[in-house]
Formats: C-alpha cells, sequence, structure tokens
C-alpha cells in the first residue's frame, strides 16, 4: 500500500495510545491470536507503550509452534529415505523432533528443500519424475489456500509422484479452547487479519456472543494493533461483547470466497492434536477422501514412533496465554534460537523467539 | 510464514492454467498465485502468503482510517485545550 509509512508513523499510534487512555478506567487481559502479531508487537515495542492496566497475552497462532510432535517425527522418517526429497517452509527446518530437526536430517544426507510456496513443490516433482517429492503442508486458515492449490493442482495434473504431510489447523476452535479453560484470564481478542481475509469473520459472531468476549479483526502494522486494542477496549468499558472490523482495508465479513471454495473441496474438518496443547475438538482439516492419493501419511506408511518433548519446555503454557516465554526457566539460558528446546523458540512467529529477539528478557 | 506482506502487482499472466502475478514488495518482486484475487489488477496492493494473493487491498478504507485517526487527534486535541 502506498501509505504503509502512515500505519507505522508512531505520532499516529501516540493519538490512538492517547484515546486508549481517556477511555480505560480498569485492568485488561488481551489475547493477540497471530505469533505475527507477537512478533510486531515485541518489534514496534508496542507491549511497553501500552498503559500499564492493559495486558496483552499471545496467543498460539503459530503454526510451526502448534505442529504435533508426532508429525515432526514423522516428516524425519520421511525425509530420510533415499526415494524423498522433502520440501518444506524454511521455518520448520530446525522445529525439534523428539531427537532430532529436519536441518540434521539434510546434514546427513537427506534432500530436504526449502520452497516459498507450495506450487514450487509441485514443480521440482515435475522436473524429477523419478523421485517422491512430498511437502510439509502446515499452517492456519492463511497457508490453507495456497496448500489446497497445490493438492488440486496435483490432481489435475495426475502427479504420482507428489503428496503432502498435512497438519492443518482452525483458529476459532482454539479461541473456545482458551475461553473453556478454567484458569483464563482473556477478557478480549484480536484476531488475526490475514486469517479474516480468507475465511471472513462470521465465523467468530458465534463465539463472541456465547462467550460474551469482544473480537477485533486486526492488522498487522502498529497503528492496526493500536486501533484493534482500543477498538477491544471500548467494547469491554462499555460492556459490549461484538465482532468488530479494525482491519477494514484487508478484511470483508464474507472473506475470500474462491479460497474457501478450494479449502472446502480439499479438506474436510476434523480433531487435530496441537503441540504443547492437546487434542482440540474439529480444530484441523484433513484431505478429504478423494484426495487421500496424495497423503503422505498415506503413501508412506509410518508409525510406531516414540515421541518425548523436553521436559524443561512449558511451551504449551505459553501458547494459550498461561504464561510469558521469560517465566520459563530455560528461557535465554538451556533454550536459544541456535539451540532451541522447543518449537516457539525456533519460528519466527513464536513467542519464545519474538521475546529473545526483542530483549524481553526480565520476567514482567 | 504467517507475516503476509503487502506488495504492488507488476504483471499478470497465466503459468500451468493458473492465474499468476508478479508483485513487488519495495524493489523485491516476486512471482505469486492470482488465483483468489480474479478482480485483481496490475497496479492494485495485495497481501501475499507463501506465494498466494488473499486479497485485494482498499485504498479508500485504508483512507478511512486515518481520516477516523484524524478526528480522534482533533478531539483529543480539542479536549486538551479546554483543560
Ligand atoms: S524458552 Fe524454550 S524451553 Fe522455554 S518454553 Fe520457550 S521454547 Fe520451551
Amino acid at each position: 500500500m502506498q501509505n504503509v509509512d502512515q500505519f507505522r508513523d508512531e505520532k499516529k499510534v501516540r493519538v490512538v495510545l492517547d484515546e486508549l487512555a481517556r477511555v480505560l478506567t480498569r485492568d485488561w487481559t488481551l489475547m493477540e491470536i497471530c505469533g505475527g502479531q507477537t512478533h510486531s508487537i515485541m518489534r514496534y515495542g508496542l507491549d511497553q507503550l501500552l498503559p500499564r492496566q492493559i495486558e496483552l497475552v499471545h496467543g498460539p497462532g503459530c503454526p510451526v509452534c502448534v505442529t504435533p510432535l508426532e508429525l515432526i517425527d514423522k516428516a524425519l522418517v520421511i525425509a530420510a529415505r533415499p526415494e524423498v526429497i522433502f520440501t518444506s517452509f524454511g521455518d520448520m527446518l530446525r522445529v525439534p523432533g523428539s531427537t532430532t530437526d529436519l536441518f540434521q536430517v539434510k546434514a546427513h544426507g537427506g534432500d530436504v528443500r526449502i520452497v516459498y510456496s507450495p506450487l514450487d513443490s509441485l514443480q521440482i516433482a515435475r522436473e524429477h519424475p523419478d523421485k517422491q517429492i512430498v511437502f510439509f503442508g502446515i499452517g492456519f486458515e492463511t497457508t490453507a489456500p495456497a496448500n489446497g492449490m497445490a493438492v488440486y493442482q496435483a490432481a489435475r495434473e495426475e502427479l504420482k509422484n507428489w503428496s503432502m504431510l498435512v497438519s492443518h489447523v482452525r483458529v476459532p476452535p482454539a479461541m473456545s479452547a482458551i475461553l473453556e479453560a478454567p484458569e483464563n484470564r482473556v477478557r478480549g481478542f484480536l484476531a488475526a487479519g490475514h486469517v479474516c481475509a480468507v475465511m471472513g469473520y462470521w465465523e467468530y459472531e458465534p463465539l463472541a456472543a456465547k462467550y460474551k468476549v469482544p473480537i477485533v479483526v486486526t492488522g498487522f502494522e502498529p497503528l492496526d494493533l493500536a486501533n484493534g486494542i482500543l477498538a477491544a477496549v471500548r467494547q469491554l468499558e462499555q460492556g459490549r461483547a461484538e465482532v468488530e472490523n479494525a482491519y477494514p482495508r484487508a478484511v470483508r465479513r464474507e472473506g475470500n470466497q474462491p479460497a474457501q471454495k478450494i479449502i472446502a473441496d480439499v479438506f474436510e474438518v476434523c480433531d487435530r492434536k496441537w503441540r504443547g496443547i492437546g487434542e482440540i475438538p474439529e480444530s484441523g482439516w484433513r484431505l478429504r477422501e478423494a484426495f487421500r492419493a496424495f497423503d503422505a501419511e498415506h503413501r508412506f506408511q509410518v508409525s510406531d514412533l516414540r515421541v518425548s518433548e523436553s521436559p524443561q519446555c512449558i511451551s504449551g503454557l505459553i501458547l494459550q496465554g498461561r504464561k510469558k516465554p521469560n517465566e520459563c526457566a530455560a528461557f535465554g539460558k538451556a533454550c536459544t534460537p541456535t539451540r532451541p528446546l522447543g518449537a516457539t523458540m525456533v519460528s519466527s512467529e513464536g513467542a519464545c523467539a519474538a521475546y529473545y529477539r526483542y530483549g524481553r528478557r526480565i520476567g514482567q | 510464514m504467517c507475516l503476509g506482506v503487502p506488495g504492488k502487482i507488476v504483471e499478470i499472466h497465466e503459468v500451468n492454467g493458473l492465474r499468476m502475478g508478479r508483485v513487488d514488495f519495495g524493489g523485491v518482486v516476486k512471482e505469486a498465485c492470482l488465483a483468489y484475487v480474479p478482480e485483481a489488477n496490475v497496479g492494485d496492493y495485495t497481501i501475499i502468503h507463501v506465494g498466494f494473493a488473499l486479497n485485494v487491498l482498499s485504498e479508500e478504507d485504508a483512507q478511512e482510517t486515518l481520516a477516523l485517526l484524524k478526528e480522534m487527534d482533533d478531539l483529543g486535541a480539542g479536549e486538551q485545550v479546554i483543560e
């Protein structure tokens, strides 16, 4: 956008924060769902500029962080096979499995390649008909249109040597799970703007009504985030609990219909385990029966894996907004981005990585 | 991978039966799939995630958000004067 600078303008952010201070009468805890927003908040120091009464807790919206350990271990086994070219978004390579990570598999001779788009993975399949190309299809509603299209194209072209290891997750059921937890402190949500760009925000209306929480569709620039926080606090102060769009230039209520159509054609809702959190009903997507031939779990029967998580890692509590990264004893000591113990220290969207990178070292 | 960034569509073409385009992110130009934004034209701004355009950014709505902010600012400044 030509005016992206205006959405980063500190003076403008201050106007919103002044207004926030004016409407505020008490403490409120809000959760930003998306790890990209957590990153933005730390990068621009919004957490330090906000009035003290506002606490932001960080949500589970980091696809790399919540991909179940079992699936990472499966990826590691598949990637090590000699006939396989394993393709993945770069973020996944350092994520610790039970004993190793994809980088190590690559260092030991596995053909592991980073791709920018799932379509690049299809291209590799076309160029290497003698190899099995596997794509690690993870993510939220934001990557589902891309991954869905890759499956759709593979089916259209009848590619015999391409499959996807799928672990797709959906935001609304995770929000319900957070709100249902007895220790929940979250009083309002900043909904992830780009998830809503795809899915719209009609899905959140029943949640806002049922749990009486404001849900504000929020963008990623500092001004967007400040506007989202202000909108949520205004609602709370006025006793309202509605879905509100504070990111209208990018999001419409109905979302992106062609993208939703491909998602619905290719995937079906399933229960899904979230790393560190556990199983959340109806919180995932898996390939529909018609696309079973492209399911890597089906193609490569990998079972009998024994998984083990680092006992020090509290990323599950962090992903539910119950602890902050700097409350973890390993943070910055046994666990750093170069030697991560948990997935939240790896990904650019992980809360531990954001705290480390932007120097939020001391517990607050 | 969810750090979707806005870019400007500078070219539209077709590859393997898919609507594709070249998108400029402040000087870095990348190929992206435009299948989900059939309404997009050259010159439009869009958010790209893992190589796919998810929307067309509305300039009008951006201006409106900034106008609301200006209103807030003027009101805020007014109050301060009264104080
Ligand atoms: S700092 Fe490391 S060990 Fe602690 S919760 Fe974060 S990822 Fe896990």
